[in-house]
């Protein structure tokens, strides 16, 4: 048996956005638009503007048992993926190799009809969801049980409360078992038990062994139940790595969207102190261990730098550097991407990097962070000095307060105290 | 990945599907279809139960509106204008026809608007397309079923005998609701691109049934060309089929056979046409 489950080759899908805005294209404006071409003797080309590449060439894999979460933005993809992924639209470019079963669960009651009862559209939004009757019928208890609505079991569904529909209508999806799950957003509904509940769900669903796609905002979730994330930005796959990390570029990202909003920094425009430029840092910016902006840490907690640099044109590979510098003493401590990842092949701009600084040996004090990045023959093509600054205070994470010591560094040693003589 | 093989039989080997862009003629994936009959009965069962629901009558409106419209034809066409009806009982004779006929109107109004009707289902999950307009033309068999018991009625009243023609009656059911099957693909298909084509299907409807033999005998078409474009249309002789089979009237003359054809050919090609489209319906509905 393969060990991929989800084989996603350069998937692009088109929509023309052109025709979309028109309401509805009606026989009489397809009979105007074929004469006109008929006249012209060539068809009408379609302006740029008018075609979005909703997935513009996404490639991965998914093998057996992961549980991937997908992020980004409103419009990054990220629906039009799992309706390729579900077989609801056809890619424009590309292909999708699934083995096994896929069970979408885009939308909560899809096919929920209000006239009929909950005993009803229980078996009626089983099948819809793919389920066969015996199926249905095996579980139907324990899908009546999740839903808490036993005794409106006989009740018309449009007399519930919302909650109740939607609590009915979780409780059918959780107990689909196809091989391949992909759920959108259905967390996003529900009161903050339930959500909990069909999170708990979610997580059962993944410890059996499924591969799941899971596409929500909810970052915390994401983090929780999956173990590996994909960022989509504008139909592109930006980033493609732990669960964690990839809440952590989402985060970023977002926040970059607005200039002013400290603390990631624009360094396109400031002064270059060495570089040919053929690739440039234009974004920096410092989260804490919780994916947050922070611009001060405590002693020993982690920080991570997230890194922006965009190319004109694409050099052969890159490899990043930071130098931390404290404002009194100078230069601390420096670290190279090649000492443990080997140098980065771009396939495109921009170049999203970034580093845990972890452990974080600083004592208190002011730092600067200066960055650059190297050529494969150790040429800098970038180099900024001092483009941020960030504080360490003198407290531990607890709160306990981090008495003067000498040393430009501090490192938790393994101590080991006793009365009797090493045994 | 020690947990993954406890709850899930490496053993078993799993379907591997293929999703790439579609182009040009791609089979028709029947057996697909055969996969998804649970659905399709689902759905079918779905249009029944609903039809009817919160109506105070409920499900006797299968009976009262042929037995109405009969009650119209009979007054209006039986005594006012006097239609000559085959030696038949006029209330009997327009409401066999009336029967095929409102199992056809049905069948192709509902077929007609099933994809943009469920456009919900269109674009949150996938099954085969099909499945909505082929249910939609088989959730009017119940109303046919329940109306037929008032036939049994009527012809028990009219003391009409019975005679071995009625075994055709199930064909005559079958070619019933492919025509409309045929027609209704055609017009959902188009439906989801054009929206023009909702508001066609009532004059379609109707001419239809001014094309066909509900209310008068055929015998008042005249011979000649006419009777020939005439007899083409399959539910003609359906109509016809139905006063033979039934109430021992003329039976359908040869011109059934090349309304069989066009039906067949109309079936196909809207089964093709239909296939082609159904990739694109989720972006366009």
């Amino acid at each position: 048996m393969s060990d991929i489950a989800v084989k996603v080759e350069n998937l692009g899908k088109m929509y023309r956005i052109g025709s979309r805005q028109e309401q509805y294209p009606t026989l009489r404006s397809a009979l105007i638009s074929g004469m006109k071409r008929f006249v012209k003797k060539k068809s009408i080309k379609e302006s740029a503007q008018d075609i979005l590449w909703a997935l513009n060439d996404v490639s991965f894999e998914i093998k057996h048992g992961e549980v991937v979460g997908i992020i980004g933005r409103n419009g990054a993809g990220k629906s039009t993926l799992l309706k390729v992924l579900a077989h609801i639209t056809d890619p424009t470019r590309g292909r999708v190799i699934l083995h096994g079963r896929v069970g979408s669960l885009l939308e909560v009651g899809t096919g929920f009809h209000p006239e009929l009862t909950g005993r009803d559209n229980i078996y009626l939004n089983g099948a819809i969801l793919g389920m066969k009757r015996a199926e249905i019928e095996r579980k139907f208890d324990e899908i009546v049980a999740f839903s808490e609505i036993e005794r409106f079991l006989d009740t018309p569904v449009k007399r519930y409360s919302s909650g109740m529909y939607v609590r009915l209508a979780f409780a059918v999806a959780a107990h689909l078992e196809p091989e391949i799950l992909v759920v959108d957003e259905v967390l996003a509904v529900g009161d903050a038990e339930f959500q909990k509940k069909c999170l708990g769900k979610m997580g059962a669903v993944a410890k059996e062994g499924r591969t799941v796609l899971f596409v929500s905002h909810n970052t915390s979730a994401i983090k929780s139940l999956c173990q590996r994330g994909i960022m989509l930005l504008h139909g592109n796959l930006v980033f493609d790595g732990s669960a964690n990390d990839a809440v952590n570029h989402y985060v970023l990202s977002t926040r970059s969207e607005d200039q002013n909003e400290q603390p990631t920094r624009d360094v396109l425009d400031f002064p270059r102190t060495s570089g040919t430029g053929l690739a440039k840092i234009s974004k920096v910016s410092i989260t804490n261990n919780d994916g947050l902006f922070a611009s001060s840490f405590a002693i020993w907690e982690p920080l991570r730098l997230y890194i922006v640099a965009n190319c004109d044109q694409l050099p052969s590979s890159v490899s990043f550097w930071v130098i931390i510098k404290s404002l009194s003493d100078g230069a601390i401590v420096s670290s190279f991407q090649y000492d443990d990842q080997p140098l980065f092949k771009a396939e495109k701009s921009p170049i999203y990097a970034s580093v845990q600084i972890n452990p974080n040996i600083l004592v208190p004090g002011k730092y600067s962070v200066s960055l650059g990045i190297f050529g494969p023959a150790n040429e800098f093509y970038d180099w900024v000095d001092n483009v941020m600054q960030f504080l360490i205070v003198g407290e531990f994470t607890s709160g306990k307060p981090f008495d003067h010591r000498l040393g430009l560094t501090t490192i938790k040693y393994q101590w080991d105290v006793r009365n009797e003589k090493d045994a | 990945m020690t947990y993954f093989m406890n709850s899930i039989n490496p053993k078993t080997p799993l379907p591997v599907t293929i999703y790439e862009p579609s182009n040009g003629w791609l089979s028709l994936h029947l057996r697909e279809l055969w996969d998804y009959r649970e659905l399709l009965v689902f759905l079918t069962w779905r249009d029944i139960k609903v039809r009817y629901a919160q109506a105070a009558l409920g499900a006797a409106w299968a009976i009262l509106q042929p037995l109405l419209t009969m009650v119209i034809f009979s007054v209006i066409f039986g005594r006012l204008a006097n239609l000559p009806s085959d030696g038949i009982p006029y209330p009997v004779f327009s409401y066999v026809a009336l029967l095929p006929w409102q199992l056809f109107a049905g069948a192709l109004q509902r077929a007609g608007t099933s994809l943009v009707g469920n456009s919900n289902l269109l674009t949150k999950v996938y099954f085969p397309r099909l499945i909505i307009p082929i249910s939609a033309v088989a959730a009017g068999l119940v109303d046919f079923l329940i109306a037929f018991i008032v036939l049994v009625g009527m012809m028990a009243f009219y003391n009409i005998k019975l005679t071995w023609a009625i075994l055709v009656l199930p064909f005559l059911i079958l070619l019933t609701l492919l025509t409309a099957l045929a027609v209704g693909i055609w017009l959902s298909a188009l439906n989801v691109q054009y929206r023009d084509v909702q508001h066609m299907i009532p004059f379609l409807i109707q001419a239809w049934m001014y094309a066909s033999p509900v209310a008068y005998s055929v015998g008042l078409v005249p011979t000649g060309i006419w009777r020939i474009v005439y007899g083409l249309n399959p539910m003609v002789g359906v109509i016809q089929g139905f006063r033979w089979a039934l109430l021992g009237a003329a039976p359908p003359d040869e011109l059934m056979v090349v309304s069989i054809l066009i039906v067949s050919v109309l079936l196909l090609s809207g089964l093709y046409y239909f296939k082609r489209m159904e990739r694109t319906f989720a972006d366009v509905v």
